[in-house]
């Protein structure tokens, strides 16, 4: 049953993301925390994090680690083969044979439909993560993290692999405060 | 050799490409149509012009279309493992480690720094999805469908499918 579930998680949200894996991102939110609960936020958080940490496509990095943390290896490729194999073979299909498709006024129109609801679910996952974040380390330091995030990323365009592994460093090297003092108080 | 081949044209472009796979496809273009010559820089164009007409991610798209125009079956599917599995065994090794450690509060304090990074690339998306629809339909339908579409999936909790089905069907009939 599982299995089943984790097709149709990653069928619909492959089948449904227009304009690449990065827009199916709200897409596997919506199937893996709220329709099928395999992950809570925090979860979903550090596997989106380490996939933009990490080179290549992100869809199928999401898929595949979800799939083989929900199920095993199985799982992992059942994921992977529903996200993309039914589009590779639509694709191979109507190049070879219909490749008039792709210049019907009419498919143009359904991708251009389809845009601003991905922006919206991108705006609300947006949304999400930043409110998120202020519910776990507070106003103060979730705007000090956002602005600053925003002037290294979008301002000074450094790459967002270098910033994630410095702030994961952060965390790591940071001494433990609490624990030394409970270790302290006991 | 062929196959060989397949897998170093797949294999670079998705351990260099950052951004998820349509920040590969220049990388991709440049070992398809640079390096090895398979196809020529229009029908590349042909080729991700159907990508981009078809859902789903557009990376594998590619590389299972060109996989297979060069080596069958057997070329699509290793130029698809070429592009998904290096990163994605990575992925699963990090995030097991994680997963081991996730009592600890190094762990537990590596999600929340990370967090309000992770919102400002998602937000850094939302604005170029923002900013591709305003290009291809103007100010008003793109606030409009998505003032609309959040009323539906977020206000009155219309599953994502049908919302975004009934975009498709909006775009096909008005927006052609």
């Amino acid at each position: 049953m599982v299995h089943f579930d984790l097709f149709v998680a990653f069928f619909r949200s492959g089948m449904l993301g227009y304009g690449g894996g990065p827009s199916s991102i709200p897409l596997v939110y919506k199937e893996v925390v709220e329709t099928f609960k395999w992950m809570d936020d925090e979860e979903f958080a550090d596997v989106l994090a380490l996939g933009n940490a990490l080179p290549g496509p992100i869809n199928t990095k999401m898929a595949g680690y979800i799939g083989y943390r929900v199920a095993g290896k199985i799982g992992m490729l059942n994921a992977i083969l529903s996200s993309i194999l039914p589009t590779i073979i639509l694709m191979i299909i109507l190049l070879t044979s219909l490749s008039a498709f792709k210049d019907q006024p009419w498919v143009a129109g359904m991708s251009r439909g389809v845009v601003p609801v991905v922006a919206m679910m991108m705006i609300t996952l947006t949304w999400d993560f930043f409110s998120k974040s202020k519910d776990s380390l507070g106003w103060g330091y979730s705007i000090v993290l956002t602005v600053v995030s925003f002037i290294l990323l979008i301002m000074l365009d450094l790459h967002p692999a270098i910033l994630i592994f410095v702030l994961l460093l952060a965390a790591v090297l940071k001494r433990d405060k609490k624990s030394s003092a409970q270790k302290g108080g006991n | 050799m062929i196959y060989w081949q397949i897998f170093l044209a797949f294999f670079v472009p998705g351990i260099l490409g950052y951004g998820g796979g349509p920040a590969s496809i220049p990388l991709v273009e440049n070992e398809v149509v640079g390096r090895y010559g398979w196809l020529t820089v229009k029908e590349f164009g042909e080729v991700l012009a159907m990508g981009n007409a078809l859902p789903g991610p557009i990376a594998t798209k590619m590389a299972g279309y060109i996989g297979y125009q060069m080596g069958g079956i057997m070329g699509s599917i290793v130029a698809v493992i070429a592009t998904v599995a290096p990163s994605l065994i990575l992925m699963i090794v990090l995030l097991q480690l994680l997963l081991k450690y996730k009592d600890s509060p190094k762990v537990k304090r590596m999600s929340q720094y990370v967090r309000p990074t992770i919102a400002v690339l998602l937000g850094m998306m939302a604005y170029k999805f923002v900013d591709n629809g305003i290009e291809g339909i103007g100010v008003i339908q793109t606030i409009a469908l998505i003032g609309a579409s959040y009323l539906f999936m977020e206000k009155w909790k219309f599953h994502p499918s049908l919302v975004i089905l009934a975009a498709l069907a909006y775009g096909a009939i008005f927006l052609s």
